[in-house]
């Protein structure tokens, strides 16, 4: 039996990304009429392999056929072009426009050449489309905005086929939609194909991969981790590949005594919440990315409202702003470095220091000198690559960039680290400062509530670590009860299952 | 790991580089002014230089020097003010109209109020309907020039001459120290909020909400209070740029100064400001508001028609924001 052309062929990818390897060597192929389950941690790579599938990325590395032919986009337009689609988790549609209007973007059909639109040649298009993907209760002249967020989905589906996609890459598509939703796409899946459509299908969660994949494919590293037809591949086995590693020994831990509550919450909304955190111990919250954890954390810290249920920092209770709870000696890393954490045009002093400016002149005075011979002497003690305290923190690198939003914590002295993701994108140098830091401050009494979605790192720091799975957080359990393989079948909700 | 890794060359510069360019950051405008009077110096010659020329100037540009101080603020943390030729306006009316029954003193703080009022407005409007800056002061500008036609009835307010007619007067009749007191009041302010923008702590705070606003708020920085302080100081500045209007014009006049909220926004972005915040200077944005003078003075010395001192004021502004670009 001859083995047919496969659909897609990725031979050999790679991609480096400063000093991190994302992609190291990476085969993947996919044949027409098959869902390919594209499987792996944060950080294995997935995104990265489909960018460059989607033509927003160009590989340092190896080579692609569609249908046996030489494929290299140049942009994103081109994969399009060449019957190669990409459904994001956020949509990419225009949501003011009209659902017709919208699977034509792009390419609409006009009266001769003056671009004058040919409004019943759209409706034509889209009426097929969406007919043959079996949802012509979708009205074309709706507005995008007013569909719910499946039926936009769909109308996303529409417009790749519309103009005839060969490979269709869903990238957690089931993120934003509830269980009867997720049936639909499933049985739209299976027209696909029956289309002959090659379907790469992304997912944390291992259920729904069994599925609706025929085969899967692991990630780990930026490697090929394994592969095999999903029927014969138990979960366990699909997880076993998805962690393969041993923990190194990049973990120190000094002697640790526990000390009284310092935050305890109780109950609390978004996020079901109930916890406590004493003095001297690292708690950690597992999940997976879109979990919830980065809501609960904001909420705590007053950057997000509270629905219900109470939150207590030693002795006030209740909810806070941000100012008060730097008062109360809390301090909060955020996993949005660029964004959020960091405001990356102003200095490195003025980054470090200004949630506690205080200390550098009386009443509402600032004397930079005092301010910049601070953050020199944290520059030192984390040895913070940079030409001096006055540089701006948008030119060093994202792991001396992570220093700087560590040390502001560290000169404010606050009694609770809320570190939300503290080593993301970072070199591994830079992630076993940060260990040492964290097990420092734990040693000096101090409370750390450790969001992160890199498993060893958590079983590594923690004393205890709680779960949460889509919006809630399960209960703490001391590190010892917990393995890579637990923790990421608990956060994917493969336990239920 | 027998694979070479590509080695991260972001390890910091050295120090003289990124010393030797916050210079050139802060010293740029300088160089352009100088290159403007250059420029001018040798076309008009060593006249231009004169004291009398130099000091004429300075009191052409101090009104939008005095504006500019209170946008300086407002565009480093982020924001713009539009309604500062409509607040100029209002200030000289309300000038004018309480020197009708009050003395002069009393009239300058009454216009310093009405001005600080209307930042006021601006700037809980901005922070509690969170409507962006630029749509809050497009209404006020308009709202407050309504307000100044319709408290000065749409007429011009004559109003008893007082000393403050003589704020801006030359020197030369011997009134005023070497230069005319109302430039004196200008330098003072200026070396005032430079010292407020490096030496405190809102200075700080608003260079910080300006670059992100979101670590600002991360980082508990009390941006709503930040923002309606500065628009509110704005406002102020702008009332007092109004007075010296009034000095210049010795009458209230709701219609003056429409269109100078651009002049002042320019003056703050030749001098290196970005309208996306974080970035300004107290010394580029009066080198900036110099430039424009320079140019205008030079230009109609030269003979040159006012169409082609728009030109080069135009080809300044781009071509300033253009050079920043490139540099960074």
């Amino acid at each position: 039996m001859a083995e047919p052309v496969a659909r897609l062929e990725m031979r050999g990818i790679s991609k480096a990304f400063g000093a991190t390897l994302a992609l190291d060597g990476v085969d993947l192929s996919v044949h027409g009429g098959e869902v390919c389950a594209l499987v792996g941690q944060n950080g294995a790579g997935k995104s990265t392999l489909m960018a460059i599938l989607a033509g927003a990325m160009r590989p340092d590395a190896g080579s692609m056929r569609l249908d046996g032919t030489p494929y290299l986009p140049r942009d994103p337009l081109a994969a399009r072009q060449a019957g190669v689609a990409m459904i994001h988790q956020e949509l990419s549609l225009a949501p003011h426009l009209t659902v017709m209007e919208n699977i034509v973007l792009g390419v609409e059909p006009a009266h001769g050449s003056f671009g004058i639109v040919d409004r019943r040649r759209m409706r034509q298009t889209a009426e097929r489309a969406l007919s043959e993907l079996g949802h012509a209760d979708i009205a074309p002249e709706a507005t995008v905005a007013t569909l719910s967020p499946a039926a936009q989905q769909l109308v996303e589906i529409a417009r790749a086929f519309a103009i005839g996609c060969r490979v269709l890459v869903l990238d957690e598509p089931t993120s934003c939609l509830t269980h009867a939703d997720v049936r639909t796409l499933f049985d739209l899946i299976n027209r696909l194909k029956a289309q002959q459509i090659a379907v790469v299908y992304i997912s944390h969660f291992i259920e729904e991969v069994k599925q609706i994949s025929d085969r899967v494919v692991v990630l780990r590293d930026g490697r090929h981790a394994g592969q095999g037809s999903t029927r014969e591949m138990p979960s366990e086995a699909i997880v076993s590949l998805m962690v393969g590693r041993s923990v190194d020994d990049l973990y120190p831990r000094g002697p640790r005594s526990i000390g009284d509550a310092i935050l305890t919450v109780d109950a609390l909304q978004p996020g079901d919440a109930t916890f406590t955190l004493r003095g001297g111990e690292v708690l950690g919250i597992a999940g997976l990315v879109g979990a919830g954890r980065t809501r609960l954390l904001r909420t705590i810290f007053g950057l997000a409202p509270v629905k219900a249920g109470r939150i207590q920092v030693a002795a006030s209770t209740g909810p806070a702003l941000p100012h008060e709870r730097w008062q109360q000696s809390v301090g909060m890393l955020s996993e949005d470095r660029a964004g959020e954490g960091l405001a990356r045009s102003l200095s490195i002093a003025d980054n470090i220091t200004l949630s506690r400016l205080a200390p550098f002149g009386p009443r509402g005075l600032v004397w930079p000198s005092r301010q910049r011979s601070a953050a020199t002497r944290w520059i030192e003690r984390l040895d913070i690559r940079c030409a001096d305290a006055r540089q701006p923190v948008a030119e060093l690198s994202g792991g001396n960039q992570q220093k700087v939003a560590v040390a502001r914590l560290l000169h404010h002295d606050v009694d609770v680290l809320m570190l939300d993701e503290p080593t993301k994108g970072i070199d591994v140098g830079s992630k076993a400062q940060i260990y040492r830091l964290i097990d420092e401050m734990v040693g000096a009494g101090k409370a750390v509530l450790l969001v992160s979605s890199y498993f060893p790192e958590l079983l590594g720091v923690c004393d205890r670590i709680a779960v949460m799975s889509r919006g809630h957080l399960g209960p703490a359990r001391d590190v010892a009860e917990w393995n890579e393989h637990s923790l990421l079948m608990e956060a994917s909700g493969a336990r239920a299952s | 790991m027998e694979r070479a890794l590509v080695v991260d060359g972001s390890v910091g510069r050295p120090r003289v580089v990124a010393a030797r360019r916050r210079l050139l950051d802060e010293t740029g405008v300088l160089v352009g002014l100088a290159v403007v009077l250059g420029i001018f110096g040798a076309l008009i010659g060593p006249q231009f230089f004169r004291a009398a020329n130099l000091e004429l100037v300075a009191r052409q540009t101090v009104i939008v020097c005095v504006a500019a101080l209170g946008m300086t603020m407002v565009i480093v943390s982020g924001g713009i003010d539009l309604s500062v030729g409509s607040v100029v306006a209002l200030s000289t009316v309300v000038t004018a109209v309480l020197l009708r029954g009050h003395g002069p003193a009393f009239a300058a703080i009454g216009a310093l109020a009405a001005g600080a009022a209307c930042g006021v407005v601006n700037g809980v409007l901005i922070t509690q309907l969170r409507v962006v800056p630029f749509i809050v002061t497009l209404g006020t500008m308009l709202l407050v020039r309504g307000a100044a036609k319709g408290l000065a009835d749409e007429r011009r307010i004559e109003a008893p001459v007082t000393w403050l007619n003589s704020l801006l007067r030359t020197v030369r009749d011997g009134s005023g120290v070497l230069l005319p007191t109302g430039i004196w009041i200008t330098v003072a302010l200026a070396i005032l909020v430079a010292f407020v923008l490096r030496y405190t702590r809102f200075g700080r705070h608003l260079f910080a909400i300006g670059s992100s606003e979101r670590t600002a708020r991360l980082c508990g920085v009390r941006i709503d209070r930040t923002k309606a302080a500065v628009y509110t100081l704005a406002g102020a500045f702008a009332a007092l740029a109004g007075v010296m209007e009034f000095s210049k014009l010795s009458v209230g006049d709701p219609t003056v100064s429409i269109g100078l909220e651009l002049d002042v926004i320019a003056a703050v972005i030749i001098g290196g400001g970005s309208l996306s915040g974080g970035k300004g200077s107290v010394i580029g944005t009066i080198a900036g508001a110099a430039i424009m003078a320079v140019i205008q003075i030079g230009c109609s010395q030269q003979g040159l028609p006012n169409w082609v001192q728009q030109i080069v004021t135009g080809s300044i502004i781009v071509g300033a924001v253009a050079l920043d670009r490139l540099r960074s």
